[in-house]
């Protein structure tokens, strides 16, 4: 490795700009400078150092600022254009046949396009996960590179520099001086200093105070959060850190619950409430919105319960209460790493119809029958003498194809049924299809029919089952970033350097990585306390213009004059 | 007087003190200039920054007492949450300006926080009852925190343009003071919106129109303004009312194009006459003001409300919202439309933010990122809201 030696004498290692002992500008670029680079103190950069190896570039893309900011700039653009049209998880299929042909019945060619370019789905393609990751990476490397050799060069400062660090700082000021009344300015600035809360360090002939050297490490703090919070992210997909089911329940029943193994779920009531005219404000009344009812609570009151240890999955004789408690929206039921939400619902899905069985000519009846429609019975008795087979059953009746009744779905939406109708007067039994306000009689007139009387119903409750065991991780990467961008952006590190030359002047260079306003209030009391030399701001470029002006002002004034 | 109409009231007062704020910073940033004392614009100066606060202090009552009144965060529909964001833009510049004392941030940052309020009170003003997905205390803390973060990287955006008026030379033809004019015609066409909507307001021009939506439903609407465009096969029902000149397909929502466009006509109109009357650019007329500014000053108050407002809105908008989310959706994150312009401006000013410290963006570059993240806010205030559909459109 070359190394670089800096007139002083000291060893710096390759790709350093500022010596790290006494700050004296070390490349020809940075000498060219008239104000030195301190971002990161002008230590060796790997990035900004090796570029040969293939390790090397690698390392210097993901290290580069620029790549990390591109990759920013296409993530939010890629981001952006995922809001244009609702994602596909937010888009319900269920009229369509497939998601292409909802996009395209929807919002056109333009939708058409949009789903076929992949962006109805734009957040999980592999492309904008790779961005993700590629930023992860950017930040890793990044990190890395910078923070520690600043960390090291930070440690390891020396009080004294080279005037050719101090004339190269921002702030500079320089005053002949004696040197009584030099070291008499050093016990002031000490003192002044001491007082304000910096720490201070002195040498033969030069002083440094500083304070706040930690909010340097802000930003690497808060990248160390984002990648605690993307690696949570990421183990999400690992089996096991994470459940999502869905889980539909109805009034009365008691459901295993998906994805919780051992555990059981009984929906007492689902309660689904708007608010009442005086519960609403008076001039929201009076207001066009008030024709539709707001919506006031969705809410399944719930028993949690545990099987034993030992029972057979689906054995719910032996389970124990563990919790009973309302789900509200806002308010999940937890137990145990898992959350059950209310999420959707259905009201007045059909439980139960009621029918009588009748004699056509006198509508005198035999005896009721009750069909539970999620359990129906084979065969139910009707009075003494008579029964009813339920040959078949359609519990959402879509008509018939080629003769034969069809069910849509498996849910009691439009249930239709085939009775066999056995009486005394009729043992050979008549056939009856019977649907919602339709009865066939496929095998010829019958002489009894099921006539329709009443039907139950009750309430479904949809209900999200999850667990998230990186929700920990993720809170701790959110600290931890807060932690960071708080340090990093309330706090600014400040220093200010003293020094005395051999020649009989007192120079004073002062510099901080972030508001210098607050800065410039410091140097102020100090240099008014401690009769340091009048600093000046080498980078206020309205003061230069300033400057100028008086100048060629003054010129023109002294042309007068002659 | 009720409390709502106490909370009105507040507001008006308010909203007029800082237009009297407005007028007396603008004295504080030209006095001194010519033939008076420095002192004299001293005191302009705290003469305009009491008004300020008096209105600051009527501005909270009226969030006070709103909040008492509603027995909610005035913070759940678009009046709220925009009124909210107005009163926190003053609140951040009051901020900003007890660490800085700068007067000409007030006559910016002032008329923007006026406009915010006047584009908010063009909302229905009625305190709705709380849908269940909103009833819970991370309202408060998430839309307030984010509102909070918001405006104090609103000010950065104001810090930005007066440091743009002061630095971009006017007096020629350029890319900069091409865009510098945009902003304000940007500014001027938000005064279109309210010109139009208090307009038809006022006179009570309704329309009912029958239309067809995208799944097939016949359903109904009404204008406000005289439609321009038509919804999907809409057919006017009230009678003498305007037609629309075209109906457009059932995924555009006409009535709010048809907004849009009024609001765009009217601005134009708007910005037509000043331009007529004054006779230059209105950067043009601005930038006396920005003069006496400190660029230096004003490029560190543009970054340091940044550094402030950043970790304010990761807080409100990211981590808060994600947490909310996470109790009230069972996920903290969805890429609902919402969220994700949440996330486009926390990754747009961490760009930002590395694109000062590393690659030296200052000065002129970093106050059009400035406005340009102003852009994102006030994209993702209004757009999102009202034209984007989402999990978060209860507002319009």
């Amino acid at each position: 490795m070359k190394k670089i030696i800096c007139e002083c004498g000291h060893e710096n290692p390759e790709g350093t700009t500022l010596c790290e002992k006494c700050g004296s500008p070390l490349t020809e670029e940075e000498k060219s400078k008239k104000l030195a680079d301190m971002r990161y103190e002008g230590t060796a950069i790997r990035s900004k150092t090796y570029n040969k190896t293939i390790i090397d570039k690698i390392w210097n893309f993901f290290s580069s600022v620029k790549v990390g900011v591109a990759i920013i700039i296409i993530t939010l653009v890629a981001a952006g254009i995922g809001t244009f049209l609702p994602q596909v998880i937010y888009v319900s299929l269920t009229e369509y046949q497939d998601a292409a042909a909802a996009y395209k019945a929807a919002y056109g060619t333009f939708g058409s396009i949009y789903y076929k370019l992949g962006l109805a789905d734009i957040y999980s393609s592999w492309w904008f996960q790779t961005l993700i990751g590629m930023l992860g990476i950017s930040i890793i490397v990044a990190s890395l590179d910078r923070g520690i050799p600043l960390y090291k060069s930070l440690k390891n400062q020396r009080v004294k520099r080279h005037e050719n660090f101090l004339k190269r700082q921002r702030i500079f000021a320089s005053g002949e001086m004696s040197a009584e009344e030099a070291d008499k300015a050093f016990d002031l600035t000490e003192a002044k200093m001491k007082e304000m809360k910096y720490n201070v360090r002195r040498e033969e002939g030069a002083l440094l105070a500083e304070k706040g050297r930690f909010a340097r490490w802000g930003p690497y703090i808060n990248h160390v959060g984002l990648i605690i919070f993307l690696f949570g992210v990421m183990l999400r997909l690992m089996p096991g850190f994470y459940i999502d089911k869905t889980l539909w329940i109805r009034e009365g029943e008691t459901m295993a619950i998906p994805g919780m193994e051992g555990f059981y779920l009984e929906s007492k009531k689902f309660t689904f409430e708007t608010y009442s005219k005086d519960e609403q404000k008076e001039e929201f009344n009076e207001s066009k919105k008030a024709v539709n009812a707001v919506a006031k609570n969705y809410q399944t009151d719930v028993k949690l319960f545990k099987a034993p240890d030992d029972a057979v999955p689906g054995d719910t004789s032996n389970l124990t209460l563990v919790k009973e408690m309302p789900i509200i929206v806002n308010k999940p039921l937890k137990y145990d790493g898992y959350a059950l939400y209310q999420m959707d619902f259905r009201l007045n899905e059909l439980k139960t119809m009621h029918f009588d069985l009748i004699d056509k000519k006198s509508e005198k009846s035999l005896g009721s029958v009750a069909i539970d429609l999620t359990n129906p019975e084979k065969e139910y008795k009707v009075g003494k003498d008579s029964k009813v087979v339920l040959k078949k059953y359609f519990p959402d009746f879509a008509g018939f194809e080629d003769g034969e009744p069809q069910t849509a779905s498996p849910l009691p939406n439009n249930p239709a049924f085939i009775f066999v109708m056995y009486t005394p007067e009729t043992p050979k039994g008549e056939t009856s299809f019977v649907a919602i306000k339709q009865t066939l009689e496929p095998l010829g007139t019958t002489k009894y029919k099921m006539k329709f009387s009443a039907v139950d119903t009750r309430n479904v409750s949809g209900l999200t089952v999850r667990k998230d065991k990186t929700l920990m991780i993720l809170m701790l990467g959110g600290i931890v970033f807060m932690l960071g961008v708080t340090i990093g952006s309330y706090w600014s590190h400040r220093r200010l350097w003293l020094l005395k030359t051999k020649d009989g002047r007192l120079l004073m260079a002062s510099h901080t990585n972030k508001n210098w306003f607050s800065m410039k209030k410091d140097l102020d009391a100090v240099t008014e306390y401690a009769h340091l030399p009048v600093y000046v701001d080498q980078h206020d470029e309205d003061q230069k213009a300033e400057d100028a002006e008086k100048k060629s002002k003054d010129k023109e004034k002294e042309g007068d004059n002659i | 007087m009720s409390l709502i109409d106490l909370s009105g009231n507040l507001l008006f007062v308010a909203f007029v003190a800082y237009l009297i704020a407005t007028l007396l910073f603008g004295g504080a940033v030209k006095g001194g200039s010519k033939g008076e004392s420095a002192d004299a614009g001293k005191k302009w100066g705290s003469l305009a920054i009491i008004i300020t606060l008096v209105g600051f202090i009527a501005n909270l009552g009226y969030f006070i007492t709103r909040w008492v009144y509603a027995g909610h965060a005035p913070v759940s529909n678009m009046f709220e949450f925009t009124t909210a964001f107005g009163m926190f833009v003053v609140g951040a510049f009051i901020l900003i300006y007890f660490i800085y004392k700068v007067p000409a941030l007030g006559l910016f940052a002032l008329p923007i926080a006026i406009i915010i309020i006047a584009y908010a009170s063009m909302f229905p003003r009625e305190v709705n009852p709380l849908i269940p997905a909103l009833k819970s205390y991370w309202l408060y803390i998430h839309v307030i925190t984010a509102a909070i973060g918001e405006s104090i990287l609103a000010i950065s955006a104001v810090a930005g343009l007066i440091y743009l008026l002061k630095n971009i030379d006017l007096t020629k033809r350029s890319k900069e003071s091409f865009w510098i004019e945009v902003v304000m015609y940007a500014l001027i066409l938000v005064l279109g919106f309210v010109a139009v909507t208090t307009t038809f307001n006022v006179t009570g021009y309704e329309a009912e129109f029958s239309y067809i939506d995208k799944d097939g439903n016949t359903k109904e609407i009404t204008y406000n303004t005289p439609a321009l465009f038509g919804m999907h096969q809409s057919e006017l029902l009230t009678a003498d009312k305007m037609e629309p000149i075209a109906n457009v397909p059932a995924i555009v929502n006409a009535k709010k194009l048809t907004t849009v466009v009024w609001s765009i006509l009217i601005g134009t109109v708007l910005y037509g006459i000043i331009r007529l009357i004054i006779r230059k650019p209105i950067a043009v007329i601005m930038q006396p003001f920005a003069k006496r500014a400190n660029s230096q000053l004003m490029d560190e108050i543009g970054y340091r409300s940044v550094l402030i407002g950043f970790p304010v809105f990761t807080l409100g908008a990211l981590i808060f919202a994600m947490i909310w989310a996470q109790e009230a959706w069972s996920r903290f994150w969805g890429w609902d439309p919402k969220e994700v312009w949440a996330l486009i401006t926390w990754l747009f000013y961490a760009a930002f933010l590395h694109l000062r410290l590393s690659k030296g963006w200052q000065g002129k570059k970093s106050a059009w990122l400035a406005v340009i993240g102003f852009v994102i806010i006030m994209f993702n205030l209004v757009a999102v809201n009202l034209i984007i559909a989402g999990l978060h459109s209860y507002a319009g």
